[in-house]
Parts: C-alpha cells; sequence; structure tokens
C-alpha cells in the first residue's frame, strides 16, 4: 500500500512537472515573434495526430529511421562486446590498440557522416554506420573496463574447479560482461537514435530527421518540434523496452528500492 | 609407504614490491610442510605473514620462486586438481543461483546437467540449505553463503582441502556451526587433508591434528608445530572447555605472541 502511495506522488510530481513545461510553453507562444522562435504546443500537437492518425505517412519514415536505429544498436553492441571481450582478455593486443582505440573514439564522428554517405550512399547504410561508431564506443570501453574488473576471486575459485579457457569465457567474462553491457545500452539507444537522426538530417530522401530539416527550411517551427517530441518519445519507448529486457536478464541483482534508501 | 597428500619442499615466493630500494618482496622463505593425505593442519601467525601465499602456492595459483610443490608424489605445475579452494572472501558467482553455483565444478568437469543438479541438490541439503536451491547468493545470509561455498568445494570430492580463514567474516554463533559443520564433513566420511588457514587461535586448536605458527613477514617461515591430541570427533565449544586445551593454547600462544608483537611493531613503524 506504502509502495503504490509513493509511486503515485513520483508520478504525481512528474506529471505536474511535464504540464508546467506545456502550459509556460502555450502562455509564453501567445505573442507572435516569440511563436515564430518556439512553436506553440497546440498546434505541435495537432500535427502530431495529424502525421499519426490522420495523415499516417510518418510511419514510413519513422520506420526508416527505427530500423536504422535498430541495426546500428545490435550492430554496435554485438561489435563493441566482441572487440572489447577479445581485448579485455589479451593484455598485450590492447596495449598494441589502446591510442588507435583512444584517437578513433575521440574523434568527432560527425565528420565521418558525409564520408559515409560516399561509401555507402544515401540509403539506409550510411546513417546506420554513423550510428554505429557511436554505440560501437560506448559499449567497446563498458565491457572492456567489465572484463577487467572481473573479480579475481570468482576466477580463481573458478580456476580451482576446474575450468578451461573456453569455460572461463562462458561463466566468468560474458556474465560478468553482461551487467556492464546492460549498464551502456541505455546510453547506447539514445545515441543509436542520434546517429540515425543526425545521418538523415545530412542527406537522405526518407526518415524523420529527413522531414525536420524540410521543415527548417520552410521555417515550420511547429513540425520541427512536432518532430523531436516524436523522437524524443521513441527513445523513451524504446531505453524502457531495454529496462524491461535488464530486468528480465538480471534477475540475479538485488533490486535498489527508494524506499529502503533513506 | 603411501606418498603424502602435500609436500611444499623448500618454498621460497618473491613478489615484485613498488618499493625503488627494495625491488623484490620475498612473502615466505625456505618453507616446507608436509600434509598426509587423512590430516587436519592449521596454519596461524600474524597477519601479513604470508598464510594466504601459502596456500596460493598449494593450489597451483602461483608459482614458487624456489622450491617445489608435491601432491600425492607428483611435483605440481600448474593448478591442483586434487584440490578443493574455500576462499577467504566471497568467491560465489553473483549471476548463478546457489544450486548453480555448486553445479559449476562439476559441470567444469564434464559431469551431464542432470547428474550434477542431482549432486549438487544433496550436497546443499548435506550443508543444510535444503530448500534455498534457487536463491541468489545476494539473497542469502554470510553464512548461508560459506555454505553454498563450502557445498560447491566438496560436490568434487577433492583430495585436499584449502581453506583460507573461511569463517573470518562471520559471527562467532556462525562460525562455531560451521566449524563444526567442516569437523563433521570432513572427519565422518572418507578422511580428507585439510590445510586449514586462521588468525584464531582457538579456532585452529580445536579443529586441527597439527597446528604450524608462522613467524612474522617477510620471508615468513615455520618456527613451530604441535601435534593436537585431543580426542576426536570433537566439539568445537566443548573443546575450549577442557584442560588439555588450555595448555596447548598457551604453549603455542608463547610461540605465537613474540611474532605478533614483531609485526605489529613493524606495522607501527610503517605508520610513524
Amino acid at each position: 500500500m506504502k509502495l503504490f502511495s509513493t509511486r503515485f506522488v513520483i508520478r504525481f510530481w512528474q506529471f505536474s512537472i511535464l504540464l508546467l513545461v506545456l502550459l509556460s510553453w502555450h502562455f509564453a507562444s501567445r505573442s507572435i515573434n516569440v511563436a515564430f522562435f518556439i512553436g506553440e504546443p497546440l498546434i505541435v500537437a495537432s500535427r502530431l495526430i495529424n502525421w499519426l492518425f490522420i495523415n499516417g505517412d510518418i510511419y514510413s519514415h519513422l520506420g526508416i529511421t527505427l530500423l536504422e536505429t535498430g541495426l546500428a544498436f545490435v550492430i554496435g553492441t554485438v561489435g563493441g562486446t566482441a572487440c572489447g571481450l577479445s581485448l579485455g582478455l589479451s593484455p598485450r593486443a590492447s596495449a598494441i590498440f589502446d591510442p588507435f582505440i583512444k584517437a578513433l573514439n575521440s574523434m568527432p564522428r560527425v565528420i565521418l557522416a558525409p564520408i559515409f554517405a560516399v561509401w555507402f550512399g544515401l540509403g539506409i547504410w550510411s546513417k546506420v554506420a554513423l550510428a554505429v561508431t557511436l554505440v560501437f564506443f560506448v559499449v567497446f570501453f563498458n565491457v572492456y573496463q567489465g572484463v577487467k574488473e572481473v573479480s579475481p576471486v570468482i576466477l580463481s575459485n573458478a580456476k580451482m574447479l576446474g575450468a578451461n579457457r573456453a569455460q572461463l569465457l562462458r561463466t566468468v567474462y560474458l556474465p560478468s560482461a553482461t551487467s556492464w553491457v546492460f549498464s551502456s545500452l541505455h546510453t547506447s539507444i539514445g545515441l543509436a537514435f542520434v546517429g540515425a537522426v543526425v545521418g538523415e538530417y545530412l542527406g537522405s530522401a526518407r526518415g524523420v530527421g529527413y522531414l525536420i530539416l524540410q521543415a527548417e527550411g520552410t521555417f515550420d517551427i511547429n513540425t520541427v518540434f512536432a518532430g523531436i517530441v516524436l523522437l524524443t518519445t521513441c527513445a523513451l519507448l524504446l531505453d524502457a523496452l531495454v529496462g524491461m529486457i535488464e530486468n528480465k536478464l538480471m534477475v540475479w541483482r538485488p533490486k535498489t528500492d527508494i524506499q529502503q534508501q533513506i | 609407504m603411501t606418498p603424502l597428500a602435500l609436500q611444499l619442499q623448500q618454498v621460497t615466493c618473491q613478489f615484485a614490491a613498488n618499493d625503488a630500494s627494495q625491488p623484490t618482496y620475498t612473502a615466505i622463505e625456505n618453507v616446507s610442510i608436509d600434509l598426509a593425505r587423512d590430516e587436519f593442519v592449521s596454519i596461524v601467525g600474524p597477519t601479513g605473514c604470508g598464510k594466504s601465499t601459502i596456500l596460493n602456492v598449494a593450489a597451483g595459483l602461483i608459482r614458487p620462486t624456489a622450491g617445489q610443490v608435491r601432491v600425492f608424489g607428483e611435483p605440481l605445475s600448474e593448478i591442483n586438481t586434487h584440490a578443493g579452494y574455500m576462499f577467504q572472501s566471497n568467491a560465489l558467482m553473483p549471476w548463478r543461483s546457489a544450486i548453480q553455483n555448486v553445479c559449476l565444478g562439476l559441470e567444469y568437469r564434464g559431469c551431464s546437467k542432470t547428474e550434477s543438479v542431482l549432486i549438487a541438490k544433496d550436497w546443499l541439503k548435506r550443508v543444510g540449505l535444503g530448500g534455498f536451491e534457487d536463491r541468489y547468493p545476494h539473497q542469502l545470509s554470510g553464512g548461508m553463503q560459506k555454505r553454498v561455498a563450502l557445498a560447491q568445494t566438496l560436490a568434487l570430492d577433492p583430495d585436499i582441502i584449502l581453506m583460507d580463514e573461511p569463517f573470518s567474516a562471520l559471527d562467532v554463533q556462525t562460525r562455531q556451526l560451521m566449524e563444526n559443520e567442516v569437523l563433521r564433513l570432513c572427519q565422518t566420511q572418507v578422511k580428507k587433508a585439510v590445510l586449514f588457514i586462521t588468525h584464531d587461535l582457538d579456532e585452529a586448536i580445536a579443529m586441527s591434528d597439527r597446528v604450524i605458527v608462522l613467524s612474522a613477514g617477510p620471508s615468513s617461515h615455520p618456527i613451530g608445530d604441535f601435534v593436537i591430541d585431543l580426542p576426536k570427533p570433537r566439539d568445537v565449544a566443548e573443546m575450549k572447555t577442557s584442560p588439555r586445551f588450555h595448555l596447548l593454547y598457551s604453549q603455542i600462544w608463547d610461540v605465537l605472541r613474540d611474532e605478533v608483537l614483531k609485526s605489529y611493531a613493524k606495522q607501527m613503524g610503517q605508520v610513524v
């Protein structure tokens, strides 16, 4: 009962804050001069309703953007995990590759978008490539760190129990890397989205990023905001999906209860 | 004559130290210990005297700088497959339930899933954790986690059991229960060779056939070897009230006290 009421209080405040933001936006945009810059929430809402329920042409654009995000997310995560594991397990290889990885990671990757467009064309793959470069490193560094921080006692224990190298990888390194991967997935799903949209924004014929670019070209600020709201909602939903999968897979992790922490 | 379960012959271990004036740190020097196949030997000594190093050498996790380890007469060159090791800190995998943790060693050694689950279930029952099979380590108390670790080690039926202060993190009552449990499990069935490390002299005397005292580190080595002739089977709590126990205690403590003071003085010197 207590639990229900705290959850209710939290939801109440979240809703209130949202409402406050929307109301201030609404009243600020009463002035035409201001509305030109920040749009009007009611028009943004009607644009969204038009997209989603009346016109319906948003779905093909949104589908493309989500497909790019999903592909980049999967490729980046699998690649990052594999590279993180192999470099984490081999000190020599990690010593050799260290400067290269640091260089690649510190490179401003948005600059790569036009190059990817040349390499992979204006279709979805140039966007996937850009998003992969963002996702890969987040996952890679998390897994790499995770492998290095595997408890030495658990490792020694597994060795004493008779584990060979392959068994160590399967029963010690992979599961302990998994928890690190999941902590990075929340960041990387957002980045995959950013990569896909920025890629579309810089050159494409479809996708939500393309719609936003079109609207900006005609100073249609309301459509831009509608696109942003749509993307944000999708990112939140994807994040919730990751959270759900995480809860399913990580049953062994102790739950932190808000109430118990004072 | 049957060979000894475990022999450390003139073992010396050096580690790289961060200190520039002294490039290596000698943890143990010229340590020789014999362990018969049905013997329970405890090693006591002041903190930082290299007790865990001895155990890691016996387990094959550390290669000695000099000297040799023999297991049932054979020189040891890699992991000691005859030995089960119970670590001081928690070595259970948090992502595996109690029964999955106990199954671990059996699965590594190629047991089928159904067979290892049967054996693991039986061992969990024997350490008093029947019904807790599907709990994850964080859902178990410290004492229960130690029981799971004990079951995990014993499920492989090792000939030699190495224990590194396994109960130091437990409260006094739980600790006594666990000590009796270990004695029961190690003594009633086929006897095992046990090398037990502790800083608690009470525990050492009450449980062992023999107590070895190590000198203060660095370069520590055995300086006393006492045969404990208390009657068996033992109950740890009862033992502690017997006059013989007190006599042995004061004999060993006479040797140990100086070393404890030495190591204490050294630590204080480092602080000042």
